[in-house]
C-alpha cells in the first residue's frame, strides 16, 4: 500500500482542534506509520505542497491570507476536511459578523477602545487585511468532509483519519459527532 | 367516540375522530421530527418540521395541526419530506446566531438533536449574523434572541399553563421576535410571576437561568407540564 500524503492547516481558529488532534496520543504512531505528514503548523514548511491526499483545515476564513491559503489547499488536495466548528460554521471566529464589516470591527477594537496610540494595524505584505465577513470553508471552496465539534474529540478525529487514510482499523469508530 | 380509518405509510390504522395526524403517528410508533409541538401545550404549526404528504393534496400538511380524516393516505418519510426537513433546520441555523460552543444549551438542545437526527453536518445557506439583543434584566432568567427559533412554546406555556401571558410575538419575517409584556424588558414585566415555565419548555438556549456557563443548562424539565395538565383536568395529583 503506497503511503498517503497528509496535511493540516490552521486558519482563523484558536488551535484547539490541533490540540485535540495531538490528543490522539499513541494513535499518532499508527498515523505516522501509514502516512507522511507533509504540512502542518507544527512543522516548519512554508509552502503548501502539491499532491496531498487528505488535509484537515482548522478555522474559519477571516482574512485575505486565509482565503489565499484555502484556495491553494483546495487546488492541491484530494480530500479537504472542514476541521472543527469554526471551519464548519464560522463559530466563535464569526461572532464579529454581528458587529458589521471589517472597518467597524477594527475601529471598535483599535480606535474606540485604545488607551494609547490608537492606530489600525496595517503593514502591507505582513498584516493580512480582514475580510468583511468571516465565513466557513464551504462558503469559498468545495469541502469533502465535515468534522464538527469545538473541538472535535480525539476519537472523532481518529475515526475520520482511519477511514480517509485507510489506516489499519485499530480503534472502533467514535459515536457520530453532534452538529454545532 | 367515533373512529376514522386511514392509511399511514401504506399501513391501515384507526384513530379517534378529531385526533391530529401527529397523534396518529405517535400512537402507531411512527417517529416524526417536531420542534414547536410539546405534549401538554396547544399546537400552532410554527416550525413545519412535522410535514407529511397527504395523497391527492399538492400541499404538504403539518401533522400537528391536521386532523385525521376517513380514508386519508399519509406518507411520512418520502425523499421530498426529508429534503424539506433538512432545509428547514439548516435555515433555522442560518437565520440567527447559533454559536453552540458558547451556548448554555450545548449538548442539551433540541435543535442540535434534530440536526444530528437528520444527518446535517453543515449549513448550505449563508449565515445572516443579525445583530440581536440579549435581555438579562430579569433577576433570574435571560432571553437571548440569538438562539430563538420562534417555536412560541414560551408564549403558550405562559398563557395556557401559568396563565400570565407575559410572552407574545412581535414583528414580521426576519424582524419577528418573542417579547415580554409590550416589548418592555423582562425584568420590568408586571405580569411575569417568575415561575420559570418558559425557560423549562424552550427547546434551545434562548431562555435560560442566570449563572449558567456554556453547556451548563442541563436537560430541561418538561414532565411538569403533563403533571399540571393531569392535575387540573383529570384531578390526578400523582407524578
Ligand atoms: S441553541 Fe445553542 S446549542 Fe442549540 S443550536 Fe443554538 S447555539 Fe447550538
Ligand atoms: S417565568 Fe413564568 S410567568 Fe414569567 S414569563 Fe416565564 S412562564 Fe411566564
Ligand atoms: S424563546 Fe425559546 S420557547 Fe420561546 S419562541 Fe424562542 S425558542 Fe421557542
Ligand atoms: S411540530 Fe408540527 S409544525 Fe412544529
Amino acid at each position: 500500500m503506497s503511503r498517503k500524503r497528509f496535511a493540516t492547516v490552521w486558519l482563523g481558529g484558536c488551535s484547539g482542534c490541533h490540540m485535540s488532534f495531538l490528543d490522539q496520543d499513541e494513535r499518532l504512531l499508527e498515523l505516522v506509520a501509514a502516512a507522511d505528514l507533509v504540512h502542518s503548523p507544527v512543522m516548519d514548511v512554508k509552502r503548501y505542497p502539491e499532491g496531498v491526499d487528505v488535509c484537515l483545515v482548522e478555522g474559519a476564513v477571516a482574512n485575505e491570507e486565509h482565503l489565499e491559503t484555502l484556495r491553494a489547499v483546495r487546488a492541491r488536495t484530494r480530500i479537504l476536511v472542514a476541521f472543527g466548528d469554526c471551519a464548519v460554521t464560522g463559530n466563535v471566529t464569526a461572532l464579529r459578523n454581528c458587529l458589521g464589516g471589517a472597518r467597524e470591527v477594527l475601529d471598535r477594537a483599535y480606535l474606540e477602545l485604545a488607551d494609547v496610540t490608537p492606530r489600525i494595524p496595517c503593514e502591507p505584505g505582513l498584516v493580512p487585511p480582514l475580510l468583511d465577513r468571516v465565513a466557513p470553508l464551504h462558503a469559498h471552496v468545495p469541502v469533502d468532509r465535515f468534522l464538527p465539534g469545538c473541538p472535535p474529540s480525539a476519537d472523532a478525529i481518529h475515526a475520520v483519519l482511519l477511514e480517509l487514510l485507510e489506516l489499519p482499523a485499530g480503534t472502533p469508530p467514535a459515536a457520530a459527532p453532534r452538529f454545532g | 367516540m367515533s373512529v376514522v380509518t386511514l392509511t399511514l405509510d401504506g399501513r391501515p390504522v384507526s384513530a379517534r375522530e378529531g385526533a391530529t395526524l401527529l397523534e396518529v403517528c405517535q400512537e402507531s410508533g411512527v417517529a416524526l421530527p417536531t420542534l414547536c409541538h410539546l405534549d401538554g401545550l396547544s399546537d400552532v404549526g410554527a416550525c413545519r418540521l412535522c410535514l407529511v404528504e397527504v395523497a391527492g393534496q399538492r400541499k404538504l400538511a403539518a401533522a400537528c395541526v391536521t386532523q385525521a380524516q376517513e380514508g386519508m393516505e399519509i406518507t411520512t418519510g418520502s425523499e421530498r419530506l426529508v429534503r424539506y426537513r433538512r432545509q428547514i433546520v439548516e435555515l433555522l441555523f442560518a437565520e440567527r446566531n447559533h454559536v453552540c460552543a458558547v451556548c448554555v444549551a450545548n449538548g442539551h438542545c433540541d435543535l442540535q438533536r434534530l440536526a444530528a437526527s437528520l444527518g446535517i453536518d453543515h449549513v448550505r445557506y449563508a449565515y445572516q449574523h443579525p445583530a440581536l439583543r440579549l435581555d438579562a434584566s430579569h433577576p433570574r432568567f435571560v432571553a437571548d434572541h440569538d438562539r430563538c427559533v420562534l417555536c412560541t412554546r414560551c408564549v403558550r406555556v405562559c398563557d395556557e399553563i401559568e396563565g400570565a401571558h407575559t410572552w407574545d410575538v412581535a414583528g414580521r419575517a426576519a424582524g419577528c421576535q418573542v417579547v415580554t409584556d409590550l416589548a418592555a424588558p423582562w425584568g420590568e414585566s408586571a405580569s411575569c410571576t417568575g415561575c420559570g415555565k418558559c425557560v423549562q419548555v424552550c427547546p434551545t438556549g434562548a431562555l435560560f437561568e442566570k449563572e449558567q456557563a456554556a453547556g451548563g443548562m442541563l436537560s430541561k424539565h418538561r414532565d411538569f407540564l403533563t403533571y399540571l395538565k393531569n392535575a387540573r383536568e383529570k384531578k390526578e395529583w400523582l407524578r
